[in-house]
């Protein structure tokens, strides 16, 4: 593989996590428990969204076939996908909504924080774009994490068992390939060894905080590096897709 | 010199001056502002469900991007007013209770259903064009905290009506099958869009004191006119058809003349007999009543 080709598989990664997770929260527009958080939800979909678009941008760059972003958003198919599992589970209920959020940018804020020291300056500076909002939606997954961890016993249990639910899609965070290993030799890619134990701790003393058990760890789900998710996200995309896929030659 | 309360309120109102919560008020003033104000939250905040119905079908990142900020400005909009509706007594538990129970209203063109992505650009360019003709009239409102709140409105309201605006051109000016959408569009939007304004003030039930106390300063009749005369240049620009067989230019009075609107339809809706109105208000209820959990956790 070439540097470009790896590094464009990178950034196609890096932008289809942003773009599925940001879905995910945009779904939840006038569902939240309430106005403020409404908006709040509203504003993270939107940080992820605008990050796609720089992610995308790149990649359709690096590609050099003539693609849009947009292109590699809405003309690819389900099996090219290769945002982590995590990020395309449901919104079952708010706390799904906020543990999937806070393991997620548990792992983003370290992985950011990587790459902006990496040595591919396009993707330093969209990371040191993004890290600042990474670290506000940290706190305020991390704050709903205490707040309804230690709430009433029925909020304990919501957050206990959505925890639980979303723990073995934690593992594939981790997962590291040849596009990572190729990348990580050349100082760009995030080496997530590292970032995995630094995740640990983040994760372990909030759940502590929060009165919650961290679940153990059995098996954990893999499949995204190659594409391969759960069913899902063809529905995401199926809604996502549908106006540029029912009308190939229109520009919006 | 004024000196009962009563006194003090006509006074502040005949030298136009803005009434403030701790002011005298008389109790009729204070209630119709109630009543008005947090029928505009509530509808900022349905107003939120048939833009969103789209978000996750927006065709592009950044049309999503704009329409995101879009709904989350509405949903904002709902706090300021709100927050302008409990300074003077009530709580924002209580309104809600009042909207699901339908004892307050939400402006009824929201009970028409967003059907295409065209759809999207109607509303902002229609519905949000014609509450900005409003909202403008409300910045010089009596009531010192809702016009405070109109203001920073305004300001946010003519971005949304640019976005819908630009979503037609662009529709217009596209496939055959685009520019039929934005057509199909307008033509559903036109007339739920005028009866905003609402009936003629003759038969409107609280215009004559809103006038009086200087809560409103323009007819209804003389808004719609505004809206209508805006409009209509806005779609010839971009090659769309008002769907008004009546429309006809007066030189004389400088005006735009259309149709009469189909008030029975108007009342048929608001009472409760839209094509959405029932989904609007079980969607309220049941991530109200969903959130209801993480509300009492809040409270610990």
């Amino acid at each position: 593989m070439t540097q470009t080709n790896a590094l464009y598989h990178y950034c196609l990664r890096l932008g289809d996590d942003a773009v599925v997770l940001g879905h995910r929260l945009a779904e939840m527009c006038s569902r939240a428990p309430f106005l403020e958080e409404d908006l709040a939800l509203a504003n993270i979909a939107l940080d992820y969204t605008g990050r796609a678009q720089l992610y995308f941008e790149y990649a359709a760059e690096l590609e050099g076939k003539g693609r849009t972003g947009d292109d590699l958003v809405y003309r690819r198919a389900e099996r090219e996908f290769y945002s982590h599992l995590l990020c395309e589970q449901p919104n079952t209920d708010f706390a799904y909504v906020i543990v999937r959020q806070f393991l997620f940018s548990a792992f983003d804020r370290f992985l950011l924080d990587d790459l902006c020291a990496g040595k591919d300056a396009r993707l330093a500076e969209i990371a040191a774009k993004t890290l600042k909002e990474t670290r506000y939606h940290l706190a305020h997954a991390s704050d709903w994490m205490v707040r309804l961890g230690r709430g009433t016993a029925e909020s304990n249990a919501r957050m206990q068992h959505a925890l639980d639910a979303l723990w073995p899609y934690t593992g594939e965070l981790f997962e590291m390939d040849d596009v990572d290993l190729q990348l990580l030799e050349q100082g760009i890619a995030a080496d997530l060894h590292t970032i995995r134990s630094l995740w640990q701790t983040e994760v372990r003393q909030t759940l502590q905080r929060a009165n919650l058990k961290q679940p153990p760890d059995g098996y954990m789900q893999t499949g995204s590096r190659k594409g391969i998710h759960s069913e899902h996200l063809g529905h995401i995309l199926a809604e996502m897709q549908y106006l540029v896929r029912a009308y190939p030659e229109a520009s919006w | 010199m004024p000196t009962t309360t009563t006194d003090i309120f006509t006074e502040k109102i005949e030298r136009d001056l803005a009434i403030e919560p701790r002011d005298p008020m008389p109790e009729e003033y204070r209630r119709h502002l109630m009543r008005q104000i947090s029928q505009h939250a509530h509808s900022e905040v349905i107003g939120m469900q048939p833009e969103g119905n789209w978000i996750t079908r927006a065709p592009s990142l950044r049309a999503k991007m704009i329409l995101l900020a879009k709904i989350q400005d509405e949903g904002g909009h709902g706090l300021y007013l709100y927050s302008a509706a409990e300074t003077l007594g009530i709580s924002r538990e209580e309104m809600i209770e009042q909207l699901q129970t339908g004892k307050a209203r939400y402006s009824s063109v929201f009970n028409y259903p967003a059907l295409t992505w065209a759809d999207i650009g109607a509303i902002g360019w229609l519905v949000d064009g014609a509450a900005i003709v409003n909202q403008v009239m409300l910045q010089r409102t009596s009531y010192g905290p809702y016009a405070r709140a109109m203001v920073r409105i305004c300001k946010e309201e003519s971005f949304h009506q640019r976005q819908g605006y630009e979503i037609m051109a662009k529709m217009a000016a596209g496939t055959p099958e685009q520019h039929e959408m934005a057509q199909d569009a307008l033509n559903r939007w036109w007339a739920p869009a005028l009866m905003m304004f609402g009936p003629s003030d003759a038969e409107s039930l609280h215009s004559k004191a809103a006038f009086q106390w200087k809560i409103k300063r323009e007819s209804n009749d003389a808004l719609r006119q505004k809206f209508i005369d805006k409009t209509v240049q806005q779609t010839e620009v971009i090659g769309l058809k008002v769907p008004d067989p009546n429309l006809r230019f007066n030189a004389e009075t400088g005006h735009y003349e259309t149709s009469p609107l189909n008030w029975d339809e108007f009342h048929r809706v608001i009472n409760g007999d839209g094509p959405c109105n029932r989904q609007r208000l079980e969607h309220h209820r049941k991530f109200h009543e969903e959130g209801r959990w993480v509300r009492e956790a809040c409270q610990c």
